[in-house]
């Protein structure tokens, strides 16, 4: 068990995580819940995947793949924005439409090679004494885009006049209807971008950082962790990115607790009894819903949290 | 251009007529497989054969008809389970997992084994392990209600998180403990915990050989039966819906919220145990990784297409029965989800038919 070897695959897998969640709450912020991230992101793996194996071109995939989510989520738009469908259900058929697709558009793509998107270090900034060996060098791309991603997204939320618009669109859309801003518009487009997102996530697995296709096991749930992530991090895309990054390491480290022989100084129990490693698979799971039952204590308590018209369908002129 | 007549779309003042919710959800599963049709037809295949191949995958005998009962049974006790939950929008996702810990809860009566198998008669066995396998999803259901009710932690999220934790649970004991000679599975149930099949009946009559249809399809009528007249004719279930539509009101009211949330996601849990119970002990006769084809999440489904009505989640039931047992026999596998994925789609989307109406107005000379 190395320390460098789970900060850089906490790294690498954390980013995968911090699209969707960053994705998500865009979303969320604009009033939009979509619990089809799963979908989505199985969409986006999927094309960006074939699409890749196709043109022999790993960023002509990787846009496929972030069109793919975007395209699938505006299904989940008009039903929710224009028919004012129940905002859950949608987002689950969303999940199973984006399995059905992948996977019957995905026939054959197992065990295929695609090109992928190449790791990278980054000059000077690499040369930094350990710093540099394990935040900068033969990383990802996709992982340093998403260094600059995090803070672009919180600095756009919090700090433009966009970012004003969508957070009044989604605590008080008639306001923000009254005041110019088109709640109908926003709504829209953050729930595409989102989508987006949630494809870029799916592609930067299938291409990227746990590459190949391995039909609905190639996103195995993530997209869901996605979603509590988004909770957890109190609709916040820097709180977003520590999770992320911590739940990348912790799968990591559950993984290499199975490697020793010794343990902290004792027999590794998980070493000599293979069966005990289903504990260690469920731990994150858990951990999860442990995250979310101490993140929601601690939003009752700073009275932060969710936007307040969360899955509340807007209609101009009709009163809550 | 103008057109001698625009459409126009109002709000529904009264309510809607009573057959149009069945002619939407009509609609929508013809809408659904039309698409599905037209996917299939442009990634090169033949829809034509292949619906036809699902219909007589489906019904073209009575094996087959038999088999689709068999897998609508499931369906069924878990769609009842998630649509009284749907009601007070509980949003249990969880019913995979609890029919996984339902399985196990049932198995150990003849695994551990909690009684003579061989002296105690089949029906105490088989009404044992199905009590347990309510209890263990009643429990496994508790959780999440528990977190809810006392956190206000997301059931959506945290019954989705348990599904994962039951499926590596059960998998820790059917290839430790309860391993049959190191596979992966228990060894086979005695006799005593099978329920009964209509192919034991073969000898009194030949046309029953090898039909698979067990006892577990009339858990499914029964519960439907019982949760009706709950949801109808009793305070608690008027108490339900009434939290379901206006939770404010019914706070007002002085009813009890949050041991309702419990209360209710323990009798959905319970309803996936006991769909677990059958499944175990109906069909497969012993303990394993895959007895479930996506049961609990389609469950969600069948209870929404069912519009929450319990006697209409028999009749979707049956209908997704049949998707499944042809659906397994027919490339590409995907296509199952994807179809379902699509009548789900359609039928909230033809919700809002339901409440407003469209209506063909004549444009008047001067607007024109």
């Amino acid at each position: 068990m190395n320390l460098e070897i789970i900060l850089r695959s906490g790294l690498s897998t954390g980013t995968i995580l911090i699209f969707a969640a960053i994705g998500e709450i865009l979303t969320e912020l604009s009033g939009i819940q979509n619990l089809g991230v799963e979908g989505m992101m199985l969409v986006g793996a999927m094309a960006a995947f074939k699409t890749s194996l196709a043109t022999g071109n790993p960023w002509i995939g990787l846009l496929v793949g972030v069109a793919a989510g975007g395209l699938l989520s505006l299904a989940h738009a008009v039903v929710t924005i224009h028919f004012q469908a129940d905002q859950v259900v949608s987002g689950l058929s969303l999940t199973f439409l984006g399995t059905g697709l992948a996977l019957v558009l995905g026939e054959g793509l197992t065990g295929q090679n695609a090109p992928l998107i190449p790791n990278f270090t980054i000059p000077l900034l690499s040369q930094i004494p350990w710093v540099g060996r394990v935040f900068f060098s033969d990383l990802n791309l996709l992982v340093y885009i998403g260094y600059l991603f995090i803070p672009i997204a919180w600095w756009y939320i919090y700090k433009t006049r966009p970012g004003l618009h969508l957070r009044a669109v989604g605590e008080k859309p008639a306001a923000a209807d009254s005041l110019g801003v088109s709640v109908y518009g926003t709504r829209y487009l953050y729930t595409f971008i989102g989508g987006c997102l949630a494809g870029l996530a799916g592609s930067s697995i299938s291409i990227a950082i746990s590459p190949g296709w391995y039909s609905s096991q190639t996103t195995s749930g993530q997209g869901w962790i996605a979603v509590a992530l988004v909770i957890f991090a109190q609709w916040n895309p820097l709180r977003a990115a520590l999770g992320g990054y911590l739940f990348g390491m912790l799968r990591r480290f559950m993984l290499d607790l199975q490697g020793p022989m010794i343990l902290f100084g004792a027999p590794n129990p998980f070493f000599y009894n293979h069966n005990l490693a289903f504990f260690l698979q469920m731990a994150p799971f858990l951990l999860t819903i442990i995250a979310l039952v101490l993140g929601s204590a601690s939003s009752r308590r700073q009275r932060i949290g969710a936007p307040a018209a969360l899955g509340v369908p807007y209609v101009r002129g009709e009163r809550d | 251009m103008s057109l001698p007549f625009h459409l126009q779309v109002e709000k529904r003042l009264e309510d809607p007529p009573r057959w149009l919710p069945v002619a939407t959800s009509v609609g929508a599963i013809v809408l659904a497989f039309l698409i599905s049709g037209i996917i299939l037809l442009l990634i090169g295949g033949d829809p034509v054969k292949t619906f036809q191949y699902f219909y007589n995958a489906a019904f073209g005998s009575w094996g087959a008809l038999s088999d689709v009962i068999v897998k609508a049974t499931p369906l069924l006790l878990i769609g009842l389970g998630c649509g009284i939950a749907f009601r007070m929008k509980l949003w249990n996702i969880g019913a995979e997992g609890q029919f996984f810990i339902g399985a196990f809860c049932a198995s150990l009566v003849p695994l551990v084994p909690l009684m003579n198998m061989e002296t105690t008669p089949r029906a105490v066995v088989l009404l044992v392990m199905a009590l347990f396998g309510m209890i263990g999803g009643a429990l496994y259901g508790f959780i999440p209600g528990f977190l809810k009710a006392k956190f206000n932690v997301s059931e959506i999220i945290s019954t989705l998180m348990l599904n994962y934790v039951a499926v590596y649970w059960n998998n820790y004991w059917i290839y430790s403990t309860f391993s049959d000679a190191g596979f992966q599975m228990t060894k086979m149930f005695p006799k005593s915990a099978w329920l009964p099949r209509l192919a034991d009946l073969a000898q009194q009559n030949r046309a029953f050989s090898g039909i698979t249809l067990h006892l577990g399809v009339v858990f499914g009528l029964v519960a439907a039966v019982i949760l009706t007249h709950i949801i109808n004719h009793s305070r608690w279930g008027y108490e339900i819906t009434l939290i379901g539509d206006n939770p404010k009101a019914a706070e007002y009211a002085g009813i009890d919220i949050k041991r309702n949330i419990i209360l209710v996601f323990m009798l959905s849990g319970a309803l996936a145990g006991l769909a677990g119970m059958s499944e175990v002990s109906g069909v497969v006769h012993r303990l394993q990784e895959r007895i479930s084809t996506n049961y609990g999440f389609s469950g969600v489904i069948v209870a929404w297409l069912a519009k929450l009505n319990p006697l209409a989640t028999i009749l979707v039931s049956f209908l997704f029965g049949a998707l499944i047992v042809a659906g397994r026999e027919i490339q590409p596998s995907g296509l199952y989800f994807l179809i379902q994925g699509t009548i789900l789609f359609l039928v909230i989307s033809s919700d809002v038919l339901l409440r407003y109406r469209i209506r063909f107005v004549r444009t008047s000379s001067e607007a024109a």
